[in-house]
């Protein structure tokens, strides 16, 4: 689904990431670990295609393209969605209607909203002097709205409260196709046919009782470390830090 | 009105404070001709996009304005008056205590050039305690090649009254070059609102020279919508309005874009002398390449007034001039002034946000100042601000 081959970036000059070799394989969801200011963030920016970060080295390809140099929004079309850690304000736009410009399947944002619990923050503008928690809400809406096949997430949870918490997991399982819907389907018919693929950034964790990831990774100083049982990784990061848990599972 | 005329021909040659001096020699007066064309020859859809409805349908009246003649007057509801000046200043002796009371006579060869023509322009008032139903709505429609239009409208909002009206300007497709000079003086009596709304659609060659001022009465309101979309060649306004009894508000608000050759000096200047008054002067500008000079001077005379100004633009194309010149004047303690000014181009971070959604660069920037010129105006009511989007859905596509 999605393959970083050697990938090296740039932001403002300075490289920040240095040979990131990624697999993502379709049905898949990994977890990136890691302490702050380590590149987490630049990577999906970088996997998305924001300007500001440049591939230096390496390659990177998506259901089977080179998207190396693709323009951002193409890689939406083909399927790619982010919801961002600190999204712009944008003035007079109204947050339903830019879930109505994200939807491709012409779906209600009022319907989209109320999964969420978010109907009363769809007049306002978008990101307009929303707390942290609702600014999830407000990217979790629009993610909806594209359903994408490759979601990438920067922090879905942080700054969402205990009672909204459960809500934004099952709408994240929901959108990795991890919900399980269909009591008669044995699981392991569904994660066979299981398209949507994800990368989500946290540092709680709390993500991770809702969505069953499948791969964890630990970036640290702009190197992605390993790759291995996410919930393994998460504990050894809780007991010994990010530097021992890099150096005891390689 | 005894020493208007005296007091108007001293002051025929004095340039205006601000803007580039009018050579008023090298346009057409007219006087008014008995054989208007009439409304039903207007260009409809020149009248559409500036607001106006031919048929009067939804309007709680009319006034139709052609080059020097009125083409068309009329009133459905009662309480709500609506006539050319003309007539107005022969029905009512009182009027002459009105007249040039907002605004000086001398203040500018405009003012005094206007007043020294035939009397055009119109009168609206709505009785005490009664409110219009639907807007009213004036047209004054420039036609003849090389006109000069010169117009006296007073508006009278009587005690607790409260109306709206539309004004489109605009002009015949086959004009180009005239030029409008429109003194307008508005009273707003005891707790009574006006809300006036201006789309205007000039012409590459027109030059606009609008002088306004707006008296307000304890707890009356005046909403000010200035909305010019279109090429113009040069428009030079600064209204002024002021708040003279207690917890009076005025509200200014413009929408301003500037194509390549155009060139808008506009603005408000508000006192607030009445104790706890408050205004606030918004401004969107867009330079497409021509010119625009955002005023805002608000005037702090009484305790706990509050008042803010905000002139944010963007410059679309590589070059264009967007000059903003916010002022405040405190001129005592126990006021609270603000400003806030931002010119630029749209920032990178919004389109790219847009275009993470799946939106092309165009889509994104379309999308993007669409809703920067979406102001939101406490107080509009909903069928103006549709009219003002409707007449920015259509300039769209000369926008971007
Ligand atoms: N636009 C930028 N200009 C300069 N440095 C940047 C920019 N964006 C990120 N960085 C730097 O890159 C490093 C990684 O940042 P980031 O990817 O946001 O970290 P994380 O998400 O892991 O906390 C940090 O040192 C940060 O300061
Ligand atoms: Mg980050």
């Amino acid at each position: 689904m999605l393959i970083l081959d050697g990938v090296t970036v740039e932001v403002a000059g300075k490289e920040i990431l240095h040979d990131i070799n990624l697999e993502v394989k379709p049905g898949e969801t990994h977890v990136l670990f890691g302490p702050n200011g380590t590149g987490k963030t630049t990577l999906l920016m970088t996997i998305m295609g924001f300007a500001g970060y440049t591939v230096t080295k390496g390659r990177m390809s998506y259901k089977g393209e080179d998207i190396t140099t693709m323009p951002l929004h193409e890689r939406a079309k083909m399927g790619m969605g982010m919801s961002f850690q600190r999204p712009p304000t944008i003035r007079g736009l109204k947050t339903r209607n830019l879930v109505a410009l994200c939807s491709k399947m012409g779906k209600d944002p009022e319907e989209l909203a109320r999964r969420l619990s978010f109907e009363k923050f769809l007049d306002r503008d978008v990101n307009d002097n929303l707390s942290g928690g609702e600014i999830k809400k407000s990217e979790l809406l629009q993610l909806m709205a594209q359903d994408p096949d490759m979601v990438l997430l920067d922090e879905p949870e942080s700054g969402v409260d205990l009672e909204n918490i459960a809500l934004v997991g099952e709408v994240i399982a929901e959108l990795l196709d991890k919900a399980i819907k269909h009591f008669n389907e044995p699981m392991i018919e569904h994660k066979k046919k299981r398209k949507k693929s994800g990368i989500i950034i946290t540092h709680t964790g709390f993500i991770m009782r809702y969505v069953n990831a499948d791969v964890g990774h630990v970036i640290l100083n702009g190197r992605l470390s390993c790759a291995n049982n996410p919930e393994e990784i998460f504990s050894c990061v809780g007991k010994f830090g990010y530097e021992e848990c890099v150096r005891c599972m390689v | 009105m005894h020493g208007l005329k005296e007091k108007a021909e001293k002051a025929l040659n004095k340039k205006a404070a601000v803007g580039r001096d009018i050579d008023l020699n090298i346009y057409r007066t007219g006087t008014p001709e008995s054989n208007a064309t009439g409304l039903a020859e207007l260009c409809e859809t020149d009248l559409l996009s500036a607001g106006i409805v031919p048929s009067g349908e939804g309007r709680s009246g009319s006034y139709i304005q052609e080059d020097h003649s009125v083409t068309h007057c009329n009133m459905t509801q009662k309480g709500v008056e609506i006539s050319s000046i003309e007539e107005a200043l022969k029905k009512y002796d009182w009027l002459k205590d009105y007249w040039w009371k907002a605004l000086a006579v001398d203040t500018d060869k405009y003012t005094a050039f206007t007043e020294l023509q035939p009397r055009r322009g119109y009168f609206m008032r709505v009785a005490a305690g009664q409110k219009t139903v639907y807007p009213l709505q004036a047209c004054l429609y420039m036609e003849e090649e090389g006109v000069l239009q010169s117009v006296h409208n007073v508006v009278i909002a009587e005690e607790g009254s409260e109306m709206n009206i539309i004004t489109g300007c605009t002009t015949a497709s086959s004009l180009h070059s005239g030029l409008h000079l429109g003194v307008s003086e508005f009273f707003v009596k005891k707790g009574a609102k006006i809300t006036f709304t201006m789309i205007h659609n000039w012409k590459e060659d027109v030059v606009v020279r609008p002088r306004t001022g707006v008296v307000v009465e304890e707890g009356g309101v005046f909403i000010s919508n200035y909305v010019s979309l279109k090429p113009v060649k040069d428009l030079q306004s600064f209204p002024t309005a002021y708040l003279n009894g207690d917890n009076a508000v005025a509200r200014f608000s413009s929408i301003l874009v500037a194509p390549e050759g155009s060139w808008l000096d506009t603005g408000a200047r508000v006192y607030l002398n009445g104790r706890g008054s408050r205004s606030e002067i918004i401004s969107r500008t867009i330079s497409n390449g021509g010119t625009i000079i955002a005023r805002g001077h608000l005037i702090g005379n009484a305790e706990e007034i509050k008042a803010h100004l905000e002139c944010n633009g963007l410059i679309l194309t590589e070059r264009g001039i967007i000059h903003a010149i916010p002022e405040l004047e405190g001129r005592l303690r126990g006021v609270d002034m603000s400003h806030e000014a931002a010119v630029g181009k749209i920032a990178q971070e919004e389109i790219e946000y847009l275009m993470s959604r799946g939106l092309s660069e165009e889509e994104a920037t379309a999308t993007i100042v669409r809703g920067f010129l979406n102001v939101e105006i406490e107080g509009l009511p909903p069928e103006l601000k549709q009219e003002i989007d409707r007449a920015i859905e259509e300039s769209e596509k000369d926008i971007f």
